[in-house]
């Protein structure tokens, strides 16, 4: 969930709401006369707060008069993360991942412990989004930045999404190329429940393993959409019995339910699993 | 401002002007820093609706802050709306440097 940079109210509240990651903005939440207030703000709250998620922090783009001080600032408090707000090159990870190498060093902390994320916003970016999920060791997600995308693109945002479908796609690719998540754009639906799930279940359809939201009202929604349903835990853990007696007969040809099962089948039970068990509809690591 | 000048930039903090950070909204916290003559030492005025319960601990903390900059001499005016230490201390290296830089806000 994005959280201002400038507002303190939200900075020392964001934890509460019960997102797997909580992105502190210093990018577009903060005018430019508050950037260097803003990222005060955010280094003293990731140093001095403990949050129950991950703690990414937005910086802006080098290229601008903010992004190396936002970078300066940030790392000695270190974060779990820091999102790139766009990149078109692979380059342009391997520049911010020396900076934070540097950052590690000096300060101390073990080297890879502070990870990044980048956001697609353009044609170029897109173009290009294997190689920057791919270029570095510290890349573990890739976004897609909906509305700066639909921009450079020249269209506009439609209810169906037709103008994200092949660039969504593509970021999902890269993502498993990569061997990284992919987490969809925030959405423009604050207002109605129904629309906004549809388009959860949708990317989640696509492959997507998340999506950056802007409201708490949305972290529920999204958690909802990805929780599996009793009936997929349940027949999940008939695959993974239906594997392990195999294994113990030594046999090569598993079915449950009446259905061969595969390697594919069971890399999704096993998925399902996991999500089971990180939102606490099993207990431990679902291994048992 | 590239990130190897960052470094150096606050070795030697000298205040050219009076400068602020902050706002009034809850949780925030209102600083104003101000050059003062040497001697003066640094003087807070601090304006809080838990001033009796928390006001030592805000000057403290403000006046830990302006002496992570090196200085011994400074005028403090805060106004504060319910803030945690780490949003003072965030506000208080805001309006310093601001200050450092000859910003007014």
């Amino acid at each position: 969930m994005y959280v201002p940079g400038n507002n303190p109210g939200k900075l020392q509240s964001a934890g509460i709401y019960g997102a797997d990651a909580v992105i502190f903005d210093l990018e577009d939440a903060v005018a430019v006369t508050e950037k260097d207030a803003a990222r005060h703000l955010v280094a003293c709250a990731v140093r001095e707060i403990k949050y129950p998620c991950e703690v990414a922090v937005r910086i802006n783009h080098i290229s601008t008069p903010f992004g190396y001080d936002d970078l300066n600032c940030i790392l000695e408090a270190k974060p779990d993360m820091i999102r790139l707000p766009k990149a078109e090159y692979a380059d342009d990870v391997r520049k911010i991942a020396d900076i934070i190498d540097k950052a590690e060093a000096r300060h101390g902390f073990p080297h890879g412990s502070i990870k990044m994320m980048a956001s697609i916003k353009s044609a170029q970016g897109l173009v290009n989004a294997c190689e920057i999920a791919k270029a570095h060791a510290r890349m573990v997600a890739i976004a897609i930045g909906g509305e700066d995308f639909i921009a450079d693109l020249n269209t506009t945002r439609s209810v169906d999404g037709a103008e994200l479908a092949y660039a969504r796609s593509q970021i999902v690719v890269a993502a498993r190329v990569a061997k990284i998540h992919a987490i969809d754009s925030v959405s423009t639906i604050l207002d109605d429940d129904e629309a906004f799930l549809k388009e959860v279940r949708m990317i989640k359809q696509l492959g997507f393993d998340g999506k950056s939201c802007v409201h708490p009202r949305q972290v529920e929604l999204v958690h909802e959409a990805y929780t599996p349903t009793e009936k997929e835990v349940a027949q999940a853990h008939r695959i993974l019995a239906g594997i392990k007696e195999a294994l113990e007969r030594k046999s090569g040809v598993i079915a449950v339910d009446g259905k061969m099962v595969d390697g594919p089948i069971i890399t999704r039970a096993e998925r399902t699993i996991a999500y089971a068990a990180v939102v606490g509809m099993i207990k431990g690591d679902g291994n048992d | 401002m590239s990130f190897a000048k960052r470094q150096g930039e606050l070795e030697l903090t000298v205040l050219q002007k009076a400068a602020q950070a902050g706002t009034l909204e809850s949780n925030d916290i209102m600083i104003t820093v101000s050059p003062a003559d040497p001697g003066d030492g640094i003087r807070i005025e601090l304006s809080s609706p838990l001033i009796k319960q928390f006001g030592r601990q805000i000057k403290l903390v403000i006046s830990e802050t302006i002496q992570e900059y090196g200085l011994s001499d400074a005028l403090v005016h805060a106004n504060d709306r319910g803030a945690l230490d780490c949003t003072i201390r965030a506000r208080v290296r805001a309006a310093v440097e601001r200050a450092a830089r000859g910003e007014e806000q």
